[in-house]
């Protein structure tokens, strides 16, 4: 009997794609992990006497489900981000002729990109129960997850949209400067939003991430702001809109 | 019945028309050579008919289906072999192959049994497992002509798909591409520097030359019109004797104005 291909099929050889691709560039992996280390042990050990003496308790506890949103994010944009690799190197030609829907195409890259930045996640993790994280209950280690395959989903493919319009590399180092860092730097992964002044709370309000972090911290019994339904909501609404605008705008490329 | 229908096809860059009101057709189930010189409007033009660029003007019908506004209905109809590189480097000739078998929805049987089949045509089924980062400049090219093989589309587009390969591999790609069009009834729209390969292949070859066919005809016929005895300089007479520069890529470009700014 022969099987005929499913547009499932198509899903998974793209998702498989992402994941070779990250698995064979031992670089990247390793390269990707110093920024977050750097954060735990600089931030961490470095402002943990300040914030205790305080009164916000351990500042470890806090800042690491911080930093391993901000590993998620760093790495699930930089697999959208990945088309204008493809586009360089010719790849994307031979996706944008492929008698294939172009949310099936989206689809497939972004859940890519997500499972590699989960994993990600998951490394950046390890190195924060390390160095000194507590899980309160293993149980949360489910929702844990699922927090940061959606932040990762959400970020894949808003890079996705990003480089659908980005012709070259150069247009790549403005959005980590005027996109990424502030996503991360504004979003309650490294202060406390409750005590925040009024104008920070409500860029962060406005961050999705701000809600992929405060899941985190949620998960992981470390307190929570908006709460884990509001949080499961923003982040759940966002992704879907962004996975519409960047199929979209990947439909919309010439070449 | 026409495959290709072309009407009056045009194309601008800014100020620069690369494709001026072209038009022509290319009769089902035959071998069609579009030649022209460097920059002359042919790649941009087969980047219009398989919709990756949209036409300024025109219109264009692939058996029946326009592609500026049926995309997914037209992809299903052709395959094609870019001029420029089209692999993921990153994979390995065999995983590239079949991605590309599953993006066209093939049965994983029929899948094993073409690539097979035609990596062995281009010589590669001894280095199917290794990473095409480590190819050369040929090996690549021979593993994008098999891919685009793969699923034996209605219509192929061929844009220099043997430029840079020796006479042996380009004979069995040659044959390959007839015999696919003779017995599967597949139309073939090829562009080639090999004038003696366009020649030997082509039922029907157009000449384009800044952007604007200037003769379309047989290949003998066009021998004829032009009184000369090879496909060459039949080809010579029509677009004259000046060298076409190579169309600058942009770290040229970068480069050319560097040097007029340190001038
Ligand atoms: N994306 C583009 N932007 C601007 N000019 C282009 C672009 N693509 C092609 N051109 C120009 O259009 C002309 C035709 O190019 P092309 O179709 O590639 O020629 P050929 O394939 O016949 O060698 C050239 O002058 C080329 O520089
Ligand atoms: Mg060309």
């Amino acid at each position: 009997m022969e099987k005929i291909t499913t547009t499932g099929s198509i899903i998974y050889v793209l998702w498989l794609r992402q994941l070779k691709r990250y698995a064979r560039s031992r670089a990247r992996v390793i390269g990707s992990l110093g920024q977050p280390l750097l954060f735990l042990v600089a931030l961490g050990f470095g402002f943990g006497p300040v914030y205790q003496k305080a009164g916000g308790g351990n500042y470890i506890e806090f800042l690491a489900p911080g930093v391993i949103a901000m590993g998620v994010l760093f790495t699930a944009m930089f697999a959208g981000i990945e088309i204008i690799w493809d586009r360089q190197f010719g790849f994307l030609k031979e996706m944008l002729v492929a008698p294939v829907s172009r949310l099936t195409i989206v689809i497939g890259r972004t859940l890519g990109g997500a499972t590699v930045a989960t994993l990600q996640g998951c490394i950046v993790l390890l190195l924060s129960l390390v160095i000194g994280f507590h899980i309160t209950h293993m149980g949360s280690m489910f929702l844990g997850l699922l927090f940061m395959f959606l932040v990762a989903v959400l970020f894949t493919a808003f890079g996705t949209a990003v480089a659908s319009m980005l012709e070259d590399m150069q247009g790549f180092q403005l959005i980590m400067n005027f996109l990424v860092m502030p996503t991360f730097f504004l979003s309650g992964a490294l202060f406390p939003i409750d005590t925040a002044p009024q104008f920070l709370k409500l860029i962060a309000a406005f961050n999705p991430l701000s809600y992929g972090v405060d899941g985190l911290r949620a998960a992981f019994g470390a307190g929570g702001h908006f709460g884990i339904p509001l949080d499961l909501l923003v982040l759940s609404l966002a992704t879907l809109f962004l996975l519409a605008v960047g199929s979209y705008l990947f439909s919309k490329i010439e070449i | 019945m026409l495959s290709i229908e072309v009407h009056n096809l045009q194309k601008r860059f800014g100020d620069l028309a690369a494709v001026q009101g072209v038009s022509f057709g290319v009769e089902e189930g035959s071998i069609f050579a579009f030649l022209g010189p460097n920059g002359a409007g042919k790649t941009t033009t087969i980047r219009m008919l398989t919709t990756l660029l949209k036409p300024t003007e025109g219109t264009i019908l692939l058996n029946g289906v326009d592609p500026v506004h049926h995309e997914d209905e037209a992809r299903k109809l052709f395959g094609i072999v870019f001029q420029d590189p089209s692999i993921d480097e990153e994979l390995t000739a065999y995983e590239n192959m079949d991605l590309h078998g599953v993006l066209y929805r093939m049965s994983r049987v029929l899948r094993a049994e073409r690539i097979k089949q035609l990596m062995n045509v281009v010589e590669l089924w001894d280095r199917k497992d290794e990473i095409v980062k480590h190819f050369s400049g040929g090996m690549r090219r021979r593993l994008e002509i098999a891919r685009g093989l793969i699923h034996h589309p209605k219509i192929l587009f061929l844009d220099e798909p043997t430029i840079g390969l020796d006479p042996q591999t380009r004979n069995h790609i040659w044959s390959y591409v007839k015999g696919l069009n003779k017995e599967e009834g597949i139309t073939v729209f090829l562009t080639t520097h090999y004038m003696e390969e366009a020649d030997r292949v082509a039922d029907y070859v157009a000449v384009i030359d800044h952007g604007a066919i200037v003769a379309q005809d047989t290949p003998e016929g066009l021998k004829q019109k032009t009184g000369v005895a090879s496909l060459e300089d039949a080809f010579l007479s029509l677009t004259g004797k000046s060298i076409r520069e190579e169309s600058a890529g942009s770290i040229d470009q970068m480069r050319m104005h560097a040097r007029v700014w340190r001038r």
